[in-house]
């Protein structure tokens, strides 16, 4: 059987790498998407003081630090059996806000943008952020830098540093912002909303009001009938820093409904012995093989997920968004893959509004932003929507707050085999016996999981935006019989 | 004059040394005229193959972040050397080990038990773990070899300078960048920052004497915000920690944790911060001592949270 | 392990218990071969530091021994190293080293017998816990390859 194998993927967080068997008559008989690295926190966290998980967890990912620290954050407020004051709840999600402003600015406009601005047969040396800017504007690319630049200030004035901060504590933050920071944050809030607007205004016009996108967006290759999970308020509204979790299937109903102390019964991870990261299923379901629709546990945690499991966007801007989208794609929930980087959008609105929001709150520029445990440590657990994902932060410590035990779900691993189905499907679909493999075909392939925002957002990588990717085709004795790559120079 | 070739890599890392190569915002274009981006697995179109190919030491400069975790990191270590005038250690995980030398306390198969079998979500009833080489219907699949113990990038090849910090400070990426671009690099071994005295030099809150008779952990006071958090009680780490970085985390009113790594010329961050601290506990009795001492809940992993794999012991002895 | 001899080191503080081992020595005492006794001016010199390079270049067990509390020729230099010390042994525990591979110990000039009987049941306990294993290379086969 021959074999393709693309190693390694990049545009990912860490390493990861698709093989691709081909029957005799060129149809695909298996993908098989493996991740090669596992650096073992949920075992060296043991031993370690509790009060440490946000700094340490953090460095599971240097571009959605924030997640992680607020997740282990909130995992401490449960352990340690005491709540944050009430400012210091609104600085967390603050700051969260800004970080969600940053991270999705970088995610839609440098590695997504230009398969839709540029096209995704464009050629590859022009299918980056360069050719975007050179397309739509040079005022445009640098709104970019200045709305994630100033956003990562907001990070660092309230969290301590600009990656990797470090202001989380069990009962509130560790420091206040004064009246001129605040001003600040309220003035960068301003021109992220108008930001926001204008991202949605970009996909409008290049993606929504051309018709061959609009077809790719609705067809059959990129449309995947899942479970849709996504953290809503007590109004079933999107929140990116609290609430419960929400799974409404692909036919639009509530699936199940749980807080976070909860998640073991109803998530289940499953081990293949050619990779080493985990797929988590819905439990209750089961797990019936790399498949979608109902009776298939699989699960997608992405912005459209999100907005597929609520009800509606908290802020009225973003709303308004939210009901344009759908109707467009038809009515909810909308199970087309490539409608994920809308979505994105529609939450980097809600994003912006919801931090202007917080800079205008009366008690945000209180000190009053500690509260003391009194009581003694057992288990917590914290969940708050990572960019790519739920992320599920669990521990367990002694009485003196040593973790005994660790367990985290991370956002991506949500993804794992959605993210996996994609690509094959894309694949199937493309590859087909007699079709020649071009860069094009390749690029359609790529897209199918770009949307999932794999981990790693780029920030101003902004240099060729194409995946690299080299195609080599074996016969059955192992003789190279074609090579073809894109993005290689 | 030709441009420098770079490369850029990542070992077992968490990205937050790309983010914080790019930090340096507009100086990016700066690095642009002058230099070309030869391999970037995060964000540029080079493969593995594509570094194969290279003549050896055909790179100018490469960047490498991130510990040696697995074979493949270790295979790339090796490869990029080889093919690199310059070799850099990038970051805390490729000088020291940092974050995921704390897996130095266990081992693979401790390591593997919890991840694939033990953890509570896991539906493992087969107890299947990872494999290097898996036989699936259509043909074989391949995945590197997670190795017992994380390594320091220095442990692992010859390596020219270190950059330190988890990840660097802006600064800090520009000095080494600078020196890169001038060509008026330091002597070989350098540790590339600003600083070589501690943290405590860049750190505005007061000083007076250090006498300790109870350590706190952060969650349990809210320390004075103008007073050295050190002599509060808390375990601040910037009396045994390189300057450099501005004193972030003291400002933020949280103990520095010790990522920039050792002071100029001490060769055990962990010793030295464990010594530094006994010297101030302010007793002569034994038994209060012992109660002092009992207030720190992890020394091994705090003196060495970031630097485990280059201390000198490097590991856990696991029986 | 019948054959196993202990490799100790001891640090002797040149005032007290270097002077008690010399005396120990002069007094045809019969102490343990397995002490290689390292000279320094002060216990308060030893630093934690050379007790690790000394567990992990092979040595089996370290001793400190210094001047009784009070009697420190430096006057405090031995409250350090009481305080030190148990610290090292906490860590070393989490490090998988059993704290009872090092001891501190108040010998004076004048006990050269106490210095022999320290030395002699350190010995012993060490033979009965066994060698230190050298860690990263010995934990697999593999890793001894990669070095």
């Amino acid at each position: 059987m021959k074999k393709i194998t693309i190693d390694p993927i990049t545009r990912l967080e860490g390493h990861g790498k698709i093989t691709i068997f081909l029957n005799e008559d060129g149809s695909v008989a298996n993908v098989y998407f493996q991740v090669p690295e596992l650096r073992g926190f949920e075992k060296f966290s043991e031993g370690r003081p509790a009060e440490d998980m946000p700094q340490i967890t953090q460095r599971i990912c240097g571009v959605c630090p924030e997640a992680h620290h607020m997740a282990a954050t909130k995992a401490l407020d449960e352990l340690f059996h005491v709540e944050p004051t009430s400012t210091a709840r609104k600085l967390r999600e603050l700051l969260y806000s800004a970080f969600y402003v940053t991270d999705h600015t970088t995610h839609f406009y440098i590695l997504a943008a230009p398969d839709f601005v540029m096209g995704p047969d464009a050629p590859p040396a022009e299918r980056n952020i360069l050719g975007v800017i050179a397309k739509v504007g040079l005022e445009l690319g640098g709104a970019v830098i200045n709305t994630r630049k100033q956003n990562h200030w907001i990070i660092q004035t309230v969290g301590g540093r600009p990656i990797h901060p470090c202001f989380g504590l069990p009962g509130g933050v560790s420091r206040a912002i004064n009246e001129e920071e605040r001003a600040q944050i309220e003035e960068i809030a301003k021109s992220s909303v108008e930001f926001g607007k204008l991202s949605l205004k970009v996909f409008d016009d290049v993606v929504l009001k051309n018709k061959a996108y609009l077809d790719m967006v609705l067809s059959d290759t990129f449309t995947q009938k899942s479970y849709n999970m996504g953290l809503v308020d007590k109004n079933n509204k999107v929140n990116f820093y609290d609430g419960k979790v929400r799974v409404v299937g692909p036919d639009g109903k509530e699936f199940c409904k749980y807080a976070p102390r909860e998640y073991l019964e109803h998530i289940a991870e499953r081990v293949e012995p050619w990779t080493y990261l985990k797929f988590p299923y819905l439990k209750k379901v089961g797990w019936k093989g790399f498949v979608d629709g109902k009776d298939s546990g699989v699960y997608r945690c992405t912005p459209l997920s999100r907005l597929n499991a609520a009800d509606g966007m908290a802020t009225p801007l973003a709303q308004e968004a939210y009901d344009k989208m759908y109707s467009t794609l038809g009515g909810k929930p909308a199970n087309f893959t490539l409608a994920t980087h809308w979505a994105r959008l529609v939450e980097l609105l809600y994003a912006a509004e919801r931090l202007l929001e917080l800079s205008k709150d009366p008690e945000i520029t209180s000190t009053d932003i500690r509260n003391i445990p009194t009581a003694k440590p057992d288990e917590g657990v914290g969940i708050v929507e990572a960019p790519r994902g739920t992320l599920t932060h669990h521990y367990i410590t002694d009485e003196r707050g040593v973790i005994k035990k660790c367990n985290l779900i991370v956002g991506t691993t949500n993804n794992y085999a959605p993210l996996f189905m994609s690509i094959k499907k894309a694949a199937e679909d493309f590859i087909k016996p007699g079709v020649e493999i071009t860069e094009g075909l390749l690029n359609r392939i790529e897209m199918a999981w770009r949307p999932y925002d794999p981990c790693l957002s780029c920030a101003t990588h902004a240099l060729p935006g194409q995946l690299p990717l080299e195609v080599t085709i074996y016969d059955a004795q192992g003789n190279e019989l074609q090579k073809l790559s894109q993005g290689i120079s | 004059m030709a441009k420098l070739k770079i490369a850029l890599y990542w070992a077992a890392s968490c990205g937050g040394c790309e983010i914080a190569t790019l930090a340096i915002h507009e100086k990016i274009l700066k690095l642009a005229e002058v230099a070309d981006i030869v391999f970037w697995p995060v964000g540029m179109d080079f493969k593995y193959a594509d570094v194969e190919k290279m003549a050896d030491k055909s790179v100018d400069v490469c960047l490498f972040n991130g510990a040696i975790r697995n074979e493949e990191n270790e295979h790339m270590a090796k490869l990029l050397r080889d093919k690199s005038k310059i070799m850099i250690a990038y970051g805390s995980c490729a000088y020291e080990g940092c974050i995921p030398g704390l897996s130095n306390f266990y081992n693979r198969q401790l390591t593997f038990d919890r991840v694939y079998i033990e953890t509570p979500s896991t539906e493992n009833p087969n107890k299947i773990f990872p494999q290097t080489k898996v036989k699936v219907p259509e043909g074989e699949l391949e995945i590197p070899e997670f190795y017992d113990t994380v390594k320091t990038l220095a442990q692992t090849v010859d390596v020219d300078y270190f950059v330190p910090g988890c990840p660097p400070e802006e600064r800090t990426t520009w000095l080494a960048l600078e020196a890169l671009i001038s060509g008026k690099l330091p002597p070989k071994g350098t540790v590339i920052s600003h600083a070589v005295k501690a943290v405590c030099d860049e750190c505005p809150r007061k000083k007076e004497e250090k006498k300790i008779k109870k350590f706190y952990r952060p969650y349990e006071i809210i320390p004075d915000p103008e007073k050295c958090l050190l002599e509060q009680g808390l375990l601040c780490y910037g009396i045994a920690t390189r300057g450099g970085c501005g004193a972030l985390c003291p400002q933020a009113n949280m103990p520095c944790t010790g990522c920039y790594g050792p002071v100029e010329g001490v060769i055990d961050q962990g010793a030295h911060f464990l010594t530094a601290l006994s010297s101030i506990i302010d007793s002569n009795d034994p038994e209060e001592i012992q109660r002092i001492i009992d207030d720190i809940p992890d020394p091994a992993g705090t003196f060495y949270r970031y630097s485990l794999p280059d201390s000198l012991l490097r590991r856990a002895r696991i029986k | 392990m019948d054959n196993f001899e202990p490799k100790i080191v001891a640090f002797c503080c040149n005032w007290c218990s270097y002077a008690g081992a010399d005396l120990a020595g002069t007094s045809r005492m019969q102490y343990s071969p397995n002490i290689r006794v390292i000279r320094v001016m002060c216990s308060g010199r030893v630093n934690p530091l050379f007790v690790l390079k000394a567990l992990s270049i092979g040595a089996d067990g370290v001793l400190v021994l210094g001047c009784h509390p009070g009697d420190c020729h430096y006057i405090e230099g031995n409250y350090k190293t009481m305080r030190r010390i148990p610290l090292l042994k906490k860590m070393l525990k989490q490090l998988g080293i059993e704290e009872e591979r090092v001891r501190l110990e108040w010998v004076s000039a004048s006990e050269g017998a106490k210095f022999a009987e320290v030395t002699n049941s350190f010995t012993q306990s060490i033979k009965e816990l066994g060698p230190n294993s050298l860690g990263h290379l010995e934990q697999s086969s593999k890793e001894a390859k990669h070095g």
